[in-house]
């Protein structure tokens, strides 16, 4: 009983090595096929406009209504201090070292990464992957080091609109709906947010870009089983994605924020 | 000459065997067709044979290279000389004809003007107008259209073995003929080495040589000529489309039950 409890366990440790193994060495692959093949800029211009561009509209409301709901959160909290002159720092710090960066990678995730790995799912599904294989083209080089590198490029772009909306949420929440004073709002921004704020943001939003369309691409590629496989590895990777995003979120705002 | 040895696949460790001990001598510049029920392991057995899927144990003996053991890379030097035609084609949903079929021109860096040259000469080898496919989509195209460009693209790389995976499954029997036809006269005039997995005995007009997959294994080599004269049960069975025979299927069991 306890032997076959014991072996249970160790054939489930097993085959979750496995899996991460398998995720880690795709990764490694994409490595490889960047360094030592071909960039194809095209298809990186392509996929940079596919996730970025594409998903500016999503990001710049994401962004300004998450700065104007901030904005009026903590003017309910610091009124009852008098603090009201820390409302736009709160605002702009959050949103630069936080709410930018992981609202724009979980938004990203739902838009982009779902097509990501609905597209290389189905072109495995349909043996399109096979017959690139057969035509001698590298499938790393080909399909996922544009998808993936395009990510980690495009995404601090994308942060940037977010926080700067979020910013301007916030004053015009602040100046409009509080009736607070603007120059206060600013010139709090310009006291307490540093350099190394936004550059922690970005950095971190470069990171989001690369776990997004890396489990995509992992997810497609290892699609089976037809259009109910192309579902189930969509819902997958954004599921994965996303907590993948919230997890490293927490290990990158230990190192890059001390 | 293509030489399988005891081709063994699963695709588990405690899995049933797909193809279980396949022994087959496939001739140079002749037609060769593996027939045999659906669900018999015929695609899978072509996809061994290419390299796409590897087998579990046994040698598939490509002009004297095992290309079992080879790695992917060398495995890439064994595609150029091989050809594929998918079942649907399996061209790329994002690429028009001109794109997919010059594909592995494109790749390799040749201009487009250059490659449409070629392109044009290739959908003419397959009865297709270039004028009026050029560029379109796949989505755009017939069953029996996609099935030509795809072999179209195939010859793009002027291969000495072509692989057809059920090239007319889908289509009607006035297009099925078409593309019997257009494969024959190919064969003919590029003198290849054609493999064809079908389950048509039409087939049977064009192919010189006739293999039956049948139990996992090859149960009849011999002349297509001479093979409805055959006295082979399980060829006899096959080709007259008996119930009674050496051929068990779960429908034939479900039947009886009735």
């Amino acid at each position: 009983m306890v032997l076959q409890v014991a072996e249970s366990i160790g054939k489930r440790v097993l085959a979750l090595c496995d899996v991460f193994g398998l995720f880690f060495i795709f990764l490694c692959e994409v490595l490889i096929a960047l360094i030592t093949t071909r960039l194809r800029l095209r298809k990186l211009f392509e996929q940079m406009r596919f996730v970025g561009v594409d998903s500016i509209n999503i990001i710049l409301l994401t962004g300004a209504f998450s700065g104007a709901v901030l904005a009026l959160q903590s003017y309910i909290g610091f009124k009852r201090f008098g603090a009201e002159e820390f409302i736009g720092p709160v605002v702009a710090l959050s949103l630069t070292r936080e709410l930018g960066p992981v609202l724009t990678g979980l938004m990203v995730t739902g838009r982009a990464g779902s097509a990501i790995a609905a597209e290389i799912g189905t072109m495995q599904i349909t043996e399109q992957i096979d017959a690139l294989k057969t035509l001698t083209i590298n499938v790393n080089q080909y399909l996922m080091v544009p998808r993936i590198l395009g990510s980690v490029i495009i995404m601090p772009f994308l942060t940037v609109f977010s926080m700067m909306c979020g910013i301007i949420g916030g004053y015009v929440i602040s100046v409009y709906v509080l009736n607070l004073n603007g120059e206060q709002y600013i010139s709090g921004i310009k006291s307490f947010l540093e350099f190394s704020d936004i550059t922690g943001g970005l950095i971190k939003s470069s990171v989001f870009g690369l776990i997004l369309s890396w489990v995509g691409c992992y997810k497609g590629y290892y699609t089976s089983g037809g259009a109910k496989g192309v579902g189930i590895a969509t819902t997958q990777s954004v599921v994965t994605a996303s907590i993948l995003i919230l997890i490293s979120n927490y290990f990158l705002a230990t190192m890059l924020f001390k | 000459m293509i030489i399988l040895k005891d081709l063994k696949k699963r695709f588990s460790e405690d899995g049933p065997f797909i193809t279980d001990g396949v022994n087959l001598e496939i001739p140079s510049g002749k037609m060769t067709c593996i027939i045999g029920r659906s669900g018999e392991g015929k695609s899978v057995l072509l996809k061994q044979i290419i390299g796409l899927i590897r087998p579990t144990s046994g040698q598939v003996i490509i002009d004297d290279m095992d290309i079992t053991k080879l790695s992917d890379k060398e495995l890439a030097k064994v595609f150029k000389k091989m050809g594929y035609v998918f079942q649907f084609a399996a061209l790329l949903d994002s690429l028009n004809v001109l794109e997919n079929v010059g594909l592995p021109l494109l790749e390799k860096g040749m201009a487009l003007k250059e490659v449409e040259v070629i392109v044009r000469q290739k959908l003419a080898l397959v009865d297709l107008s270039a004028d009026e496919t050029l560029h379109k989509y796949p989505s755009e195209l017939s069953g029996g259209m996609k099935k030509r460009v795809g072999l179209a693209r195939t010859l793009v790389t002027d291969p000495e073995i072509i692989l057809y995976d059920e090239p007319t499954t889908g289509l009607d029997p006035i297009t099925t003929r078409i593309i019997h036809e257009l494969m024959a006269s190919m064969q003919k005039k590029l003198k290849i080495t054609s493999v064809v997995v079908s389950h048509d005995l039409e087939i049977f007009k064009y192919v010189d040589k006739v293999a039956l997959l049948e139990d996992r294994k090859i149960q009849y080599f011999g002349d297509a000529a001479t093979i409805w004269e055959s006295n082979n049960p399980y060829v006899h069975q096959f080709i007259h489309g008996l119930s009674e025979g050496p051929i068990q299927t779960e429908l034939i069991h479900s039947k009886d039950k009735f």
